[in-house]
């Protein structure tokens, strides 16, 4: 055990801290470019000389780095406040899967675009009868010569509005039992009969969408694993996402609630000095002292061969919960001014008020709160599952609710 | 970087394992907890047999010196098995004040003795409730005696000797003391604590003869850093408990049946002990950064000994409890093996500072290291 960098890393540390510091974006640079213009520009730079997707093969963008070359590098690259955010499901979870279960010229098509930030991938999994249980989806796909006909609703899907790609998992048939009639395929957001509409979300934002499929068309060539095999497609889909959504240190973090807790006063007093509050912010740091390692530890048990496994789903259902309540605390100490959304009167520019009001999203999205603790206790500490309702039934005979 | 033990070390886990299921099984437990026995004299022989006491202790003083990174997985292990021995007092408090404010000297006369066994030392903090503070220190010392009463002391009644922490009238206003307990001026009395397998004691000091252990006036400071030290080797037996409190509960809840099928078929039950898996994980990767920063005399100690011990405080405490919920009637009875955790999360958790004075430490801990 050793927290500190050996040789090899300080000198791969050092490597990367310099390009970083040669190449970040200045804000001068950025000025007038939408978001994703910035971030694909940035990501392209990195891309360019080698700093993207640093642990994938070369041939595919990479530079094959290790897992521990990886931490240092996010922990280098979150040295600044670079312009991210629209490329975590193309490079986190599209490409493993393609990596996993894709052929040879679909890694040679797809893979370098992906790291590049050339092209921006969504996911079409969860549908209005398909979110927790998310194997009762509907959206069917019909063989027709050498493509397969689409028809049907995806819904909660980010990024749909600017992506080029999606993975997607439809039904082929109906009349087996769910997670049997499953096949995965990944498309060009832009065919004929793809029709996506905004959803606005309860932050006033519209990030996700609702996706239409109206007899869309799709070459057998992109289904990804055998017809019928879509469920473990997108189980290597699901574990990847758990690790790439992740801890949501960002944002307000123990460090955001210390400096508000120094600024505010309570009894004439700053906050830090009151011990409810030291007490609070003690035990979020724990929690967030606490990810970073297990994250590490998962990353050492990577770099000596081990997959990662369910326990990553730890991140996601420590992580949104604590932003939710930190947030809401961070509110609490500014009393009555806490409720005040505006970039220009509230403190820390609103971020309070924001990181609260889109923190439901993140107790959500990828698996509820009660879906992580479900796979923690299922698969790592081997409790059986609840008894099913629709199990062995055809998906056709499956009792259905009205919502 | 690298964030796991070594093969050696796992191995060593392994033989610790095996040999407290021989030695300490949940039979060995009770029979202490049924007894007036203040520890299990039987066991703590054994473990001084396999160099446990002598693990960091420099080989010049008759230790097998070897890191710190060794002695977290005994003290896991034994945080596992509940083991009933005087191993915290003993390694964690009096061996590691000696190793950092002994002199030659005492080094010499102690650390042998500690190694061996033949000498089992304990740490004297306490005067009764509320948090102790060298401003209201009450215990005093005038020219090698000590006068006072500290109360409770972790095997007060079976230790050779304590380290006293005492009023001074320099410097931070405490020195700590190395006091004999089988002397004409200390008398001890078994105090009954929650934990009927630990012993321990109030001890009165009359003008005890005792000896200086470090500077004068520099012993509130000493007093911290050693507290934060044993944090950390106290942090991992308690995850070494709630992981075993876990292990219980499943054990009990995939046998247990209610309406036709496992309890740990209910989502109570499970999203009740993927909460415990949740707290047990992350205070464990917490004690590896303590572990760490113990064995490499990281700056960092003092920050991550609090984040430690305060993630493990709330994780062994937690899974106790939720252990004997899982268990139902069952594990509210004298029979059932659930209250050995019950009864020992409790007490690690005040033992040495609970949950309030560690997060407030963290806290302090972290100011300083971003100021620094």
């Amino acid at each position: 055990m050793d927290f500190k960098d050996s040789k090899d890393e300080a000198a791969f540390r050092a490597e990367a801290a310099a390009w970083l510091k040669d190449n970040v974006p200045s804000e001068e640079e950025l000025a007038g470019m939408d978001e994703i213009a910035a971030a694909k520009l940035w990501q392209k730079r990195k891309y360019d000389a080698g700093w993207a997707c640093i642990r994938w093969d070369k041939e595919f963008g990479g530079r094959g780095a290790n897992a521990i070359e990886q931490v240092i590098w996010n922990q280098e690259e979150a040295k600044y406040n670079v312009p991210a955010g629209f490329f975590v499901i193309g490079q986190g979870m599209a490409a493993p899967t393609l990596m996993t279960w894709g052929q040879p010229e679909h890694h040679a098509r797809y893979l370098p675009k992906l790291a590049s930030g050339e092209e921006i991938w969504c996911q079409l999994f969860s549908e209005p009868a398909g979110g927790s249980d998310l194997a009762a989806l509907r959206t069917k796909a019909e063989r027709d010569g050498d493509d397969w006909v689409i028809n049907g609703q995806k819904i909660w899907t980010s990024g749909a509005h600017y992506s080029d790609y999606g993975i997607l998992v439809v039904r082929t048939d109906p009349n087996v039992p769910k997670h049997k009639g499953l096949s995965y395929f990944f498309l060009d957001m832009k065919s004929p009969g793809v029709e996506i509409k905004p959803i606005k979300q309860l932050t006033g934002g519209a990030n996700f969408n609702e996706v239409y499929f109206t007899d869309v068309r799709i070459p057998d060539s992109q289904r990804l694993g055998e017809v019928g095999q879509g469920w473990q497609v997108a189980l290597t889909t699901l574990m990847n996402e758990r690790a790439a959504i992740g801890g949501g240190g960002a944002g307000v973090n123990v460090e955001m609630a210390y400096r508000i807790a120094n600024e505010v006063m309570i009894d004439d007093k700053p906050a830090i000095a009151d011990s409810a509050v030291r007490a609070k912010l003690a035990n979020w740091y724990v929690q967030e002292s606490g990810l970073r390692f297990t994250g590490y530890r998962s990353m050492t048990a990577m770099s000596r061969g081990e997959i990662p496994g369910p326990e990553n789903s730890i991140g996601k259902l420590v992580g949104a919960p604590k932003t939710q309540e930190m947030a809401s605390f961070c509110m609490d100490l500014l009393e009555m001014s806490g409720a005040i959304w505006d970039e220009q009167l509230s403190k820390e520019a609103g971020m309070l008020q924001l990181t609260y009001m889109g923190a439901p999203g993140g107790r959500i999205a990828g698996g509820t709160d009660e879906i992580m603790a479900n796979i923690i206790a299922e698969r790592v500490l081997g409790m059986p599952q609840e008894p099913r309702m629709d199990k062995g039934m055809a998906f056709t005979e499956v009792p259905t609710g009205s919502n | 970087m690298d964030f796991e033990f070594s093969d050696e070390q796992e191995l060593l886990r392994e033989q610790a394992r095996g040999f407290l299921a021989d030695n300490c099984p949940p039979m060995a437990v009770r029979k202490v907890l049924d007894s007036d026995a203040q520890y299990d004299a039987e066991l703590w022989q054994k473990v001084v047999e396999m160099g446990w006491t002598a693990t960091v202790i420099p080989e010049e003083f008759g230790g097998l010196g070897l890191s710190y990174l060794e002695l977290v997985v005994i003290a896991e292990e034994l945080g596992r098995a509940a083991a009933p021995i005087p191993f915290s007092s003993s390694v964690y408090l009096a061996t590691e004040a000696l190793l950092m404010l002994g002199s030659q000297e005492q080094k010499e006369k102690w650390l042998p003795m500690l190694a061996s066994g033949e000498a089992i030392g304990t740490f004297a903090l306490a005067e009764g409730n509320g948090r102790p503070a060298a401003s209201n220190l009450k215990t005093a010392a005038t020219g090698g005696s000590v006068t006072g009463r500290k109360i409770p002391v972790a095997d007060g009644g079976i230790a050779d000797f304590a380290v006293v922490v005492a009023a001074s009238n320099q410097g931070d206003g405490a020195s700590l003391h190395l006091v004999e307990l089988d002397q004409s001026g200390v008398s001890r009395e078994a105090v009954r604590t929650l934990d009927f397998t630990r012993g321990h004691a109030a001890i009165d000091f009359a003008n005890a003869q005792s000896e200086l252990l470090g500077g004068d006036g520099a012993g509130w400071a000493a007093m911290e850093s050693l507290l934060d030290r044993a944090a950390v080797l106290f942090a991992w037996e308690q995850v070494g408990l709630a992981d075993a409190a876990l292990e219980q509960a499943r054990d009990y809840a995939m046998g247990r049946y209610a309406f036709g099928r496992s309890i740990a078929s209910y989502q109570a039950i499970k999203h009740k002990l993927a909460g415990m898996y949740v707290k047990n994980t992350l205070a464990r990767s917490n004690c590896y950064y303590g572990a760490w920063a113990l064995d490499s005399g990281s700056a960092e100690l003092a920050l991550a000994a609090a984040t430690a011990r305060v993630g493990a405080i709330q994780a062994a405490v937690h899974a106790a409890e939720e252990n004997v919920q899982t268990h139902g009637g069952m594990g509210f009875t004298w029979e059932f093996d659930c209250q050995f955790y019950y009864r020992r999360a409790k007490l690690l958790s005040v033992n040495i500072g609970s949950e309030g004075y560690w997060q407030d430490k963290l806290i302090t801990a972290y100011e300083q290291t971003n100021a620094a």
